[in-house]
């Protein structure tokens, strides 16, 4: 992108000069908010004018300048209204927090996210591709199945939480088997779309050239049928940390980020609360990431993965 | 499914074609519900087993059944003890009964609804003022995006019990959760929705001379629309299983969340089942009713396929 002209300048800094007296008036009103408002101002400005020359590394700059604005105005709210940290601790004390318990958010973290939500995962995944390929030689069966999977995928399947702790026990095997049916549906639907994707002509293809079923399936549908594999791979990385971390609401040993949040709440020790948080959001980024790793390994072949080179 | 079931000019071929679709569906719900009820009797088979041997009577095979499909507190609930729960707080209760499943699902509907509304609209707003401005959408993308990956959802019981020591209880904080959970796949569709028009079609109102207003109007918001629905639909069952999450906290004592949590204390299962399926009803009339907004819409724009 060239940078843009001056009339457009002035335009993308409409919103800001817009809103600057409505903040200030806000600020003498409650003049303690003063500083809060004008590094609000500066940053904002600084993401415009930036964005707008198109100075090199911009696109990644200006996100880390929005997030450490939040962050201080956070850090900065906190101090200056003297917030309890029983309802909103500053970021910096969650810092601490963190350093501080860094053995016992070790634990949880082996116990929810790579006991729970991993085997779960890689359980789930594994059957619900099985399965595809399973009803894949049945048009009945996808008919029927396909509907009903569809239905399931927006279901709250969390519900069911309380009924596999019930049959599992407390420990992580009940949260794996929470999220291997949280993950099975939406895997199932995508890789049943994914076998579906490639047309007549290959197909056609590969029965010229007398490619028995296994081999057609593994050199030409289950290549085609991956960018479809890894969308719902992706999209249940995220579920799977939800589904293990909700389960041990509902009963767990005493480890675990789920049951960690649960008796933090309880005596008010909000800054743990908060360090949890930051490992569940570090680790679902990491496993998409991740994900979106492999994916970009496996699919390089794929036009949305040769574009983002280009 | 098939091409048949394309061609409404044809009658008969409608029909078989309806039939297609519907019979695989029936005939896997029915194998479901026989798996189920095989499940119920294996399952439970070990607690008639030992109230038999304490009573010290000997069960024939016909009665061992029927007595592993009756339990007050199965192991796995057979389908028609689900059924007659599910109707039993549906119609055998009064509305305003702490029993009836109408009186609990009201209240997670209420939250849902609420926060469904303020999350999509805040969603659409935001998306309009990213399209719209540079610095906005190279700021708040990257963190919309990533926010995606992070499970929210774990972390809602904890924003109802700091609300609730605050001092606000009662449909907010549900709402609140219902709207952060629907506001992120309404700003990602609707952003992706509003930037569909292509260069051809924004060069085309640009010869119009259109103002930016005009080429909102008419052009990007109705070319949004298809994706709008989209998301509104995963927004929605999005905004139930957050207020769902949002009722387990203990101290909640209404709403179908509070109702599975309460039926796992006391090990109530037929009480979970059925407050299940009743989430579960909820969420398909909510996802229907928006695909047939989208669907009456659509038509009437001319944009339905």
């Amino acid at each position: 992108m060239k940078p843009v002209s001056r009339q457009e300048f002035r335009r993308e800094m409409m919103p800001t000069l817009l809103a600057a007296p409505f903040l200030i008036l806000a600020a003498a009103i409650a003049p303690p908010l003063f500083p809060v408002v004008l590094l609000w101002l500066i940053a904002w400005t600084l993401n415009v004018a930036m964005t707008s020359l198109n100075l090199p590394f911009a696109r990644v700059l200006t996100p880390i300048i929005f997030g450490a604005t939040l962050l201080l105005i956070w850090e900065l709210s906190c101090r200056i209204f003297a917030i309890p940290s029983v309802i909103l601790p500053p970021p910096s004390q969650i810092g601490i927090s963190v350093l501080q318990n860094a053995a016992i958010l070790w634990t949880d973290f082996v116990q929810t996210i790579l006991k729970g939500a991993l085997t779960g995962w890689l359980m789930g995944a594994v059957a619900a591709v099985m399965t595809a390929i399973a009803i894949d030689r049945s048009p009945f069966l996808q008919r029927g199945l396909l509907p009903i999977g569809n239905f399931v995928a927006a279901l709250p399947i969390v519900g069911i939480a309380p009924i596999l702790v019930m049959w599992f026990g407390f420990d992580w095997q009940s949260k794996a088997a929470v999220v291997v049916v949280m993950v099975f549906f939406p895997i199932l639907v995508n890789m049943v779309a994914g076998l579906a994707a490639t047309d007549q002509m290959q197909r056609d293809q590969m029965a010229t050239w007398a490619a028995p079923y296994w081999q057609s399936l593994w050199k030409l549908r289950m290549p085609a049928a991956m960018p479809f594999l890894f969308n719902g791979l992706k999209i249940t990385s995220t579920l799977a940390l939800i589904g293990a971390i909700v389960a041990e609401f509902f009963g767990s040993p005493t480890k675990g980020m789920g049951f960690r949040i649960s008796t933090a709440v309880g005596r008010l020790d909000l800054p743990l609360v908060w360090a949890e948080i930051l490992v569940a959001a570090i680790a679902g980024t990491l496993f998409y990431g991740i994900v979106a790793l492999l994916e970009k390994k496996v699919t390089f072949w794929h036009p949305s993965q040769r574009n983002k080179r280009a | 499914m098939t091409d048949l079931a394309r061609a409404p000019s044809d009658k008969t071929s409608w029909r078989t074609g309806h039939a297609d679709r519907v019979l695989p569906v029936l005939v896997v719900l029915l194998v479901i519900v026989g798996i189920w009820y095989l499940a119920a009797i294996g399952m439970n088979a070990e607690w008639v087993r030992d109230q038999a041997a304490r009573a010290d009577e000997d069960l024939t095979s016909g009665e061992f059944l029927r007595r592993t499909l009756i339990l007050d507190r199965p192991v796995l609930p057979a389908p028609h003890q689900v059924a007659s729960g599910l109707w039993d707080g549906i119609f055998g209760q009064k509305i305003t009964s702490k029993r009836s499943l109408i009186y609990h699902g009201w209240i997670t509907l209420s939250a849902t609804l609420a926060g469904f509304a303020i999350g999509s609209l805040a969603g659409v707003v935001l998306a309009v003022g990213i399209v719209h401005n540079r610095a906005m959408d190279q700021s708040v993308m990257p963190w919309a995006v990533a926010s995606q990956t992070v499970p929210i959802l774990a972390i809602a019981p904890m924003v109802i019990v700091v609300f609730a020591s605050a001092g606000i209880t009662g449909l907010l904080p549900k709402a609140i959760i219902a709207a952060w959970l629907s506001f992120f796949p309404v700003l990602v569709g609707m952003v992706k929705g509003l930037r569909t028009p292509d260069a051809m079609q924004l060069d085309l109102m640009r010869s119009w001379n259109a103002s930016d207003r005009q080429v909102f109007w008419r052009l990007r918001l109705p070319s949004s629309l298809p994706f709008l629905f989209a998301s509104l639909k995963v927004a929605v069952a999005a905004a139930l299983v957050g207020t769902i999450v949002g009722e387990l906290p203990a101290g909640a004592s209404a709403g179908l969340g509070a109702r599975l949590l309460s039926g796992s204390y006391y090990g109530q299962t037929i009480q979970i089942w059925a407050a299940l399926l009743a989430a579960a009803t909820l969420a398909a009339i909510l996802v229907a009713l928006i695909g047939m907004i989208q669907k009456a819409t659509l038509e009437h724009m001319g944009l339905a396929r």
